[in-house]
């Protein structure tokens, strides 16, 4: 059971939380001008890392805020927190 | 009755005699006893049978290690709990417990037969022999394996007792109060860190408290009463809590632990009445001291499974805690020094004992003790076999050779009453691995220790390797001022005399003249498999450790193999030739001892089990009579059954009602989101696939959702309310998922949009009437109201006043027919309720359920998302291609609607069904095929909706059928398990096609 930093409310358990897969997959600006191809690598293709992970986590069941969380999937350590727009720690690769 | 309580000891008050029952027959034992400790002062060894052979089978242990003694307690439907470890249960008064898996008696044991056929029943048994023929498998081998098969009773009723859960946080956990524990808290708690300790036994003090060999001392006293002063000193710190028979049942990521405490499973009946039972703590700990201690091994031998068969160290605390000897007449097997404090310790109090010791030589101070008291000893000697059915009565030894591998010489038969195993000691590990720590091998004694490398958990004393008490306190120390960041000077100069060494002769499985098949070397004691199993599934071709722990279910019992994984690891790293760090371990998994289902949900049961939400109008609906649907949390009203009708015949009638009179339907359960801000138009355009910009103030539109791969997500009916400000509908299931994934894009993808969403759904409540006779209705209620075609037409709103309350009314519909939803305050719901089925008496006003609901909609052919959708259907595929706007550049899922897949033409497409016989209604969820001759048959699609309507007088349904578009007029087959069915592909709309009752 993680302990998530919510860059709004502070340190809260897990169970508040709901997890939202990769972080900065951004959607396209023009879908229409997108290959078949081009549409299912940003709809269907994300990673899946051991290791260093950047991902989406939303305070569900608290401000309902969304925000980003750099995480070590080999030990579950979150190394960071962040919000929304925030440019991602450049530390972590 | 034999008595063999043979002295006094503190932990037994003998003022206080307690009497329980054990297989139906009475016996005594004292406060302070557990279980196990009565029964064997009481003599009785033999506690039940084992699992596959039905082998007579005695205590083992005295910890939650033990495999043997697991009893049925109490008989009582509600109140009997099964595999409670008799070593771990203390007696109170009126105590009744039974042995497991022995029918009809742990005496005489019809199973025992599987003793003599064992043979037969080699690794792997179930997967080989219950294979074929098939036809065997419903009548003779289910029921065979069921009959055998299963460790004890599960209660059938409801269990009436009380439990609890409590959240803590503190700056130190410490698991395990035995001097390790004792010492690590002490420094915690005296360096101002709120600091708690956990134990699962009744006191703290683990095997030291009752520690009283003369040559094992601390700072001159003996180490036990060193240590009682130290518990003391404990008790009085103010900033450590400690929790007694309280066990860690799981150690999850970031020190979050689960904890069980015990407050009233060793009080008397009357004394747990009304009390809470167990306690579930869940502990977040800055840091974590794990000093869980370790337990002792057995050994691998021919037959060492007989009654009367226990580990050594046992035996010396049910003699120097419990005062309980376990035989008159003993012998001590070992590879070690701890089974010489064992015999020293029975010397002292008259008991005979002798010892058996594999190594060829020992001279530790311990050892010279116990030659000068004139213990015989046999050193490099190995016990190769024991005789006595339902208790031991002598083994046979042998000589080692030099290496160790064979025995050598002549036999030497011995008598004995009772035989301890000593094979060195298994560190509890277990904490450090469920937390994800990582175990390093140690090739000297052949320990699993846990790897450090964490900030936050740390291993201290006997569960990290140190086994001497010099070591553990020095190293505890030292650890602990590292680990804390503290400087405590309190054991500093604690001078420590430890007589016994740590050398030992590790064999995994001991050499014996008679061939292994014919052995019975046990390894898991019990679920009965044997070292012969375990090589035999080597000879299979197994070599994984999961593999054959799996094929063979070594460890796989209530206990979790505590006894057994090691020496199946030893045997396989032995015959496969490779060392035993190599081969890694099993997985460890909570829980450490089995937990009650009961202390999982806590207060959450019964209830309080799922959170119910019910709308302002439930009341009424109760008084009158509906049945309830559950619709996600929401209680919905099915049906109103009138003078015992059944669902059917309700549903005719209501439906019936709505379509040629007025029908009422509470429909508050609905998702509404509030959408204010000045992108909200641009926002919508984003969500919707249709276009909203042009949608003028007070008019309603009808909205299809998809999710970004296309396919339908949601539907429900927007309003706009004023230039900035729309109120959203959504599906009752769909709410709380729309406002989570509207709340995503506008935050992550969207930010630049001036748009604020709230969720109003329980702000409101919603009558909604509809049939021809419904605007008479709003009328009466609403006399004011101009509820002309022209100004109030089908998709607008308006707001208006009922006494002073506002409405906002909708004219929408979602059955077909004109209809109005009124929309009120919460408070109000239920009063506007009743005010609308007054104003409607006359009208036949009908209430009616969501079956109905679900019947009209059907008749005109509108879609359920989630009942006719299934997270694969297109707005093309539903034939909604007009809700698609063409002009609009982007709208979520757009760009998927022209992906190759979501073009093909053969897709599964919404049709609707007639059935050949109009008064066959069909299955939902049945197949559609076009032809049944040939095989395998072709399934087209499936029933997604069908009800008999008694406006059309006609059974119909809608379907998903692959081509379907192209299919109307078609015949199709719906096979069933007696007959086929003709239907006819047919629209989708069979009611009202030019909405002339909509506009009425
Ligand atoms: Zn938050």
């Amino acid at each position: 059971m993680f302990l998530i930093n919510c860059p709004f409310c502070g340190e809260r358990d897990q169970s508040e939380f709901s997890s939202g897969g990769e972080a900065h997959i951004v959607r396209p600006k023009q879908p229409t001008e997108l290959s078949d191809d081009e549409w299912a690598e940003y709809l269907f293709m994300r990673k899946n890392i051991k290791g260093i992970q950047f991902e989406r986590w939303n305070h569900a069941h608290g401000c309902r805020k969304w925000f980003n969380v750099v995480r070590d999937t080999s030990n579950d350590k979150i190394l960071s927190v962040y919000k929304m727009g925030e440019k991602p720690p450049v530390n972590y690769k | 009755m034999p008595n063999y309580r043979i002295h006094k000891t503190e932990y037994i008050d003998e003022t206080k005699r307690v009497s329980f029952k054990y297989d139906g027959k009475t016996y005594f034992g004292y406060e302070g006893d557990t279980l196990a400790s009565a029964l064997l002062a009481n003599g009785i060894h033999l506690v039940g049978r084992s699992f596959k052979y039905h082998r007579p089978r005695g205590i083992v242990s005295c910890g939650a290690e033990e495999p043997n003694a697991i009893c049925q307690i109490g008989n009582k439907k509600d109140l009997t709990e099964p595999n409670v470890r008799a070593t771990e249960l203390e007696l109170y008064e009126g105590l009744e417990a039974s042995s497991q898996n022995c029918w009809p008696n742990v005496k005489f044991d019809i199973g025992g037969i599987n003793n003599f056929i064992s043979p037969l029943i080699p690794a792997g048994f179930y997967y080989k022999t219950f294979m074929w023929p098939k036809s065997f498998w419903k009548k003779v081998y289910e029921p065979l394996i069921r009959l055998s098969a299963g460790l004890g009773k599960s209660p059938t009723e409801p269990d009436p007792d009380i439990y609890d859960h409590k959240y803590v946080h503190y700056d130190v956990l410490v698991i395990g109060g035995g001097v390790s524990g004792i010492i690590a808290a002490k420094m915690a708690a005296k360096n101002n860190l709120k600091t708690l300790l956990v134990d699962d036994k009744k006191i703290l003090g683990g095997s030291t408290i009752y520690q009283n060999n003369e040559s094992i001392k601390i700072d001159d006293k003996l180490s036990s009463e060193w240590l009682k002063n130290e518990i003391q000193e404990i008790k009085r710190l103010s900033n450590l809590t400690i929790k007694t028979r309280t066990s860690i049942a799981a150690y999850h990521g970031y020190n979050f632990l689960l904890a069980k405490e015990n407050l009233t499973d060793h009080l008397p009946e009357e004394k747990k009445k009304n009390k809470i039972r167990q306690r579930l703590w869940k502990i977040r700990a800055k840091k974590v001291v794990i000093a869980t201690g370790s337990i002792e091994r057995p050994l691998v031998f021919n037959n060492n499974d007989r009654p009367g068969i226990l580990l050594s160290n046992s035996i010396n605390k049910y003699l120097d805690y419990y005062g309980v000897t376990c035989g008159e007449n003993i012998i001590l097997f070992t590879n070690n020094d701890s089974a010489y404090e064992t015999s020293i310790s029975l010397h002292k109090k008259g008991i005979k004992n002798l010892i058996v010791d594999l190594r060829k030589s020992a001279s530790s101070e311990l050892i010279k003790q116990a030659e000068s008291l004139g213990i015989k000893i046999y050193f490099n000697h190995v016990v190769t076999n024991t005789f006595g059915y339902r208790k031991i009565n002598s083994v046979e030894i042998m000589k080692l050779s030099e290496d160790g591998n064979t025995t050598v010489g002549d036999k030497i038969k011995l008598r004995c009453d009772c035989l301890g195993m000593s094979g060195g000691w298994t560190p509890m590990v277990h904490m450090h691995t469920q937390s994800g720590g990582k175990l390093n091998f140690r090739d000297d004694d052949q320990v699993f220790l846990p790897e450090e490398n964490s900030e936050d958990q740390i291993s201290v004393g006997s569960c990290n390797g140190d086994f001497d008490l010099e070591n553990i306190i020095d190293k505890t120390v030292n650890k602990i001022n590292k680990f804390l960041d503290i400087d405590n000077q309190d054991f500093q100069d604690t001078n420590v005399i430890c007589s016994k060494e740590n050398d030992k002769r590790n064999i995994w499985l001991l050499p014996n003249k008679i061939p292994l098949g014919k052995t019975k070397c046990f390894i898991d004691f019990q679920n009965d498999s044997t070292a012969k199993d375990i090589k035999l599934a080597l000879k299979e071709g197994f070599r994984s450790i999961e593999h054959v722990k799996r094929y063979t279910t070594t460890g796989m019992a209530t206990d979790q193999g505590k006894l057994s994984n090691m020496h199946a690891l030893g045997i396989i790293a032995d015959t496969a030739g490779v060392k035993m760090g190599t081969l890694g371990t099993t997985t460890f998994r909570p829980p450490f001892t089995p937990l009650t289902f009961g202390t999982l949900v806590g207060r959450n049961v019964g209830k309080f089990f799922e959170v119910v939400r019910k709308t302002s109008i439930h009341e009424w609906h109760v008084e009158n009579n509906a049945e309830f649907e559950n619709v996600g949390q929401w209680k919905r009203p099915w049906y109103y059954p009138k003078n015992a009708e059944n669902m059917h015949d309700a549903v005719q009638r209501e439906s019936k009602a709505a379509r040629d009179s007025a029908g009422i339907l509470d429909a508050s359960t609905l998702g509404k989101i509030d959408i204010q801000g000045s992108d909200a138009s641009e926002f919508l355009n984003r969500v919707y696939t249709n276009a909203w910009s042009k949608l003028a103030i007070g008019k309603c539109r009808y909205g299809l959702m998809l999710n970004e791969d296309g396919m339908v997500y949601d539907d429900g009916v927007t309003t706009r309310i004023s230039e900035n400000h729309y109120l959203m509908t959504t599906t009752t299931g769909g709410a709380a998922n729309v406002l989570s994934k509207l709340e995503d894009y506008l935050q992550t993808e969207w930010p630049e949009l001036d748009v604020y969403l709230t969720s109003v759904t329980d702000h409101y409540s919603t009558a909604s009437i509809c049939g021809p006779n419904s605007k008479k209705i709003v009328n009466k209620l609403f006399p004011n109201l101009d509820l002309n075609d022209e100004s109030f037409p089908h998709m607008s709103f308006k707001e208006a006043k009922l006494e002073n309350i506002n409405c906002r009314i909708m004219r929408i519909s979602f059955t077909g027919e004109l209809s109005y939803e009124i929309n009120i305050e919460s408070k109000y719901g239920h009063s506007l309720w009743k005010m609308c089925i007054a104003a409607g008496k006359e009208f036949n006003l009908t209430p009616y359920g969501t079956e109905t609901m679900h019947l009209l909609r059907a008749e005109k052919g509108f879609i359920i998302v989630g009942q006719d959708t299934d997270g694969t259907m297109t707005p093309s595929d539903l034939q909604m291609d007009w809700i698609v706007s063409k002009k609009k550049y982007d709208f979520i899922g757009k760009r998927s609607l022209y992906r190759s897949d979501t073009i093909r033409e053969d897709r599964k497409q919404l049709v609707g069904l007639l059935t050949d016989d109009p008064k066959e209604i069909l299955e939902e969820g049945a197949q559609i095929v076009s032809d049944t001759k040939s095989k395998p048959i072709d399934m087209l699609g499936h029933v997604t909706s069908s009800y008999f309507s008694p406006n059309l007088n006609k059974s119909i349904a809608l379907a998903v059928v692959r081509s379907g578009k192209t299919m109307k007029g078609q015949k199709l087959i719906i096979p069933m398990e007696n007959k086929n069915i003709n239907v006819t592909v047919s629209d989708t709309i069979f009611l009202d096609k030019d909405n002339k009752r909509l506009n009425a």
